[in-house]
């Protein structure tokens, strides 16, 4: 069938299974190359199997919860929206988190994925005890820093190239609360907000929304939205009755696809304005719900669609700290100059690098997205070769286009991991529409 | 602290499921009753997990008549609720060569699940209190060539229910009718199903959640197919035996 990412570019070819026992994954294996598959909210073709896609949403039972340490036990299909709502109102939220809940723990751990707190925590590895994991011949290894080390290693951030995670034990946080005491600070330009970053590294979560139209000396004109997790006695009387806050209600979905001309230039920068008005207006403290915090763009189900039928692809790339402030300000000139927009442009700023293949560099990551177009990808190639030129790498679980040189000419680490696929005979069982273009 | 007790029958049912984590998400305990009960220790943790609540697994074969007295009074608390999710779709080309297997389709739709809401009924009905939950299907609202056998059967238990609950009215015991078109689940798994017509388990189950809390009679979980069932109700016969549909 057609299949594709959350970006809903490219459209691809894939025979999808939806396997509900181990032995049913291990036969899958036998028939051929294949990928697992999580929720899909990966951006490209990353999950999309070449030719075979393991959708492992069956796998989605919870196995044990240790209330002591807050460690769960569950199946590698166990969505993170189910986390929170079965833990939070026990007093625990995920320790690392994407921008959105509707992923599973196996996507989480493939993309090895970063939160808002990455400067502090380091990446969603850093709280993954182990994992289980199917190889090529169908066999289920334990992994973890002291079983089958290297497996586990190259794994976390492996993008299902080193086989399927079936179950995993991985710790959350200790909150007392539902609630995130957000400060927000206005930033009139991209110096102004790495100094307002660098000088607050000691709250746990930060990021910038930028508004990326503004140019010239407003070039990164953004909003720094710092936050902590809020404690009871920090509570309002209305949200004390609630301190975890009530279920989040699913509203607003975006059945139809938008014209992509309603994405225009004027449209963004009206939507950017917006925000960066209002959020000024409202600067300084304020309390602010769990999932309006974290994951704003999932009250509107669907808001993919808003791009129209041709979908959009999101460019997001590390910077080292060095070049930092020179290589944004490049790519956020270019991205002005050119004009076509991006809904969403997000900075946060990484701290130490961990694991063989994961994203994450000291320095900054920006994120971006665009509407596919006549022109897109040949600003996007314009981005790319200002990342490379400044040290920087690209994100796998975003990418659904790069070319296979771009990508080795990025990371030095990509050898290994290609070397380390032959070696164990990975390279042959498990593919993507990704690997295969990105020659993984 | 308990809110009461809701029974799954069928519980290896994907739409059984779903209800029962439904019902555990609001604090119900939970019983589980399937064939093969063991297999569904995952579940239970899974359920146990996530919800906080009491959950209990019981071997039951809807087939097997003659268990079903000593299966209900051996169950340690009577429930409030009891969901039936039994059912086999069968392979219709098949049975219309092998009437053993036809009746095996139709006894398994049909028979197994009356019989056990017999017994319950009168469980119920001594308690004065109690919610029986049939699970049919849009199927047995009309006999087609494309499922007439599983049809049939469907259409037998929806009647049962139909006169359970005009028996049970005025004794405090309700019996709720689902009649869910399309349900991706496992019986349907490989079967090219529209999606717009084609619900989530999940959506079932919330349907019968608040089917339980109005004491709805009837339910179509997709409203579209009351309309498309009216409309294949009301086709003349004459026109009907020539249609393929
Ligand atoms: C709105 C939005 C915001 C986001 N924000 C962030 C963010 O802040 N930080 C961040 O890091 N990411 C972010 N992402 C990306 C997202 O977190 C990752 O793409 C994640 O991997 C998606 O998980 P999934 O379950 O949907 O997996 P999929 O998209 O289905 O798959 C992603 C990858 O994981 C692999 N995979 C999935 N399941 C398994 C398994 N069981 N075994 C082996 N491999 C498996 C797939 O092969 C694929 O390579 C965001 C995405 C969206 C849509
Ligand atoms: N899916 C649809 O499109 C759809 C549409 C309308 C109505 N329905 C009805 O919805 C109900 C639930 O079905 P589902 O879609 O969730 O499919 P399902 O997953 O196949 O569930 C059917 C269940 O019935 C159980 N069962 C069959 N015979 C049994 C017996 N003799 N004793 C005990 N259990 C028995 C099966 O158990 P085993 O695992 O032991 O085989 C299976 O778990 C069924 O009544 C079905 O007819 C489904």
């Amino acid at each position: 069938m057609k299949l594709s990412g959350w970006g809903r570019y490219p459209v691809c070819e894939t025979e999808v299974q939806f396997p509900r026992t181990q032995e049913a994954v291990s036969a899958a294996l036998r028939e051929g190359p294949a990928i697992a598959r999580g929720n899909g909210r990966s951006y490209g073709d990353t999950a999309l199997g070449a030719p075979n896609t393991l959708d492992m949403r069956h796998f989605n039972r919870m196995i044990s919860f240790d209330d002591a340490t807050g460690t769960l036990t569950a199946e590698a299909g166990v969505l993170l929206a189910d986390v929170i709502s079965s833990f939070l109102p026990r007093g625990w939220f995920p320790a690392v988190t994407p921008g959105t809940k509707f992923v599973t723990l196996g996507g989480m751990i493939a993309a090895d994925v970063h939160g808002k707190n990455h400067h502090r925590d380091g990446s969603f590895r850093q709280f993954v005890d182990w994992i289980d994991l199917m190889d090529e011949t169908g066999e289920v290894l334990r992994c973890s820093r002291t079983q089958n080390a290297e497996l586990f290693d190259w794994t976390l951030g492996g993008m299902g190239l080193t086989g399927v995670i079936l179950r995993t034990a991985i710790r959350l946080r200790r909150v007392e609360t539902g609630w995130i005491s957000q400060t927000t600070l206005p930033a009139p330009n991209l110096d102004a907000a790495i100094d307002l970053i660098e000088s607050n590294l000691d709250a746990l979560y930060s990021v910038a929304w930028i508004d990326c139209l503004a140019t010239g000396s407003d070039t990164g004109r953004s909003l720094v939205m710092l936050g902590e997790h809020a404690l009871l006695a920090e509570l309002g009387k209305d949200q004390s009755a609630h301190p975890f806050g009530t279920e989040a209600k699913r509203s607003l979905s975006v059945p139809i696809d938008f014209p992509a001309f309603s994405l225009n230039r004027y449209s963004i920068r009206a939507f950017n304005s917006l925000y960066y008005w209002n959020g000024g207006r409202k600067s300084g403290e304020s309390l602010v719900h769990w999932n309006g915090y974290f994951y704003p763009l999932d009250a509107i189900l669907a808001w993919n669609r808003i791009y129209g039928r041709r979908g959009f692809c999101q460019f997001q790339c590390a910077l080292p700290l060095e070049t930092s402030a020179k290589g944004l300000k490049a790519l956020l000139t270019e991205t002005s100059n050119a004009g076509l927009g991006s809904f969403l442009a997000v900075l946060k700023r990484f701290g130490e690098q961990s694991g063989q293949f994961s994203f994450p560099m000291p320095g900054y990551t920006l994120a971006l997205d665009f509407p596919m177009g006549r022109y897109t990808e040949d600003l996007l190639k314009r981005l790319d070769d200002i990342t490379i030129e400044n040290g920087g790498r690209f994100y796998l679980a975003k990418d659904a286009r790069m070319s296979a040189a771009t990508f080795a000419r990025s990371d030095d680490r990509v050898r290994n991991f290609k070397h380390m696929r032959r070696d164990a005979g990975l390279d042959h069982r498990f593919q993507s529409h990704q690997s295969k273009r990105l020659e993984l | 602290m308990s809110k009461g007790s809701i029974l799954i029958l069928g519980a290896r049912s994907d739409i059984g499921k779903a209800v029962a984590h439904r019902f555990a998400a609001l604090g119900y305990s939970i019983q589980l009753a399937a064939r093969n009960a063991g297999s569904l220790e995952p579940d239970k943790a899974d359920i146990k997990v996530r919800h906080n609540v009491d959950v209990d697994l019981f071997e039951f074969d809807a087939l097997d008549l003659d268990s079903h007295q000593a299966f209900a009074t051996g169950l340690p608390v009577l429930p409030d609720v009891i969901v039936c999710a039994v059912g086999m779709l069968g392979d219709q080309a098949a049975d219309e060569k092998d009437e053993m297997a036809a009746c095996k389709v139709m006894r398994s739709n049909y028979e197994g699940p009356a019989s056990i809401f017999s017994v319950f009924a009168n469980l119920f009905e001594k308690r004065d209190s109690g919610t029986l939950v049939g699970i049919s299907s849009v199927a047995g609202e009309r006999g087609r060539a494309a499922n007439y056998v599983y049809g049939s059967a469907k259409a037998g238990f929806t009647a049962y229910l139909s006169g359970l609950r005009n028996r049970l009215a005025a004794k405090g015991v309700h019996v709720i009718t689902v009649l869910p078109g399309f349900v991706a689940t496992q019986m349907t798994e490989g079967l090219d199903l529209p999606q717009k017509l084609t619900a989530e388990p999940e959506e079932v189950a919330a349907a019968i959640e608040k089917a339980v809390g109005k004491g709805s009679n009837v339910i179509y979980v997709r409203r579209i197919w009351q309309l498309i069932m009216m409309i294949i109700r009301n086709i003349p016969e004459a026109v009907f035996k020539r249609m393929s549909i």
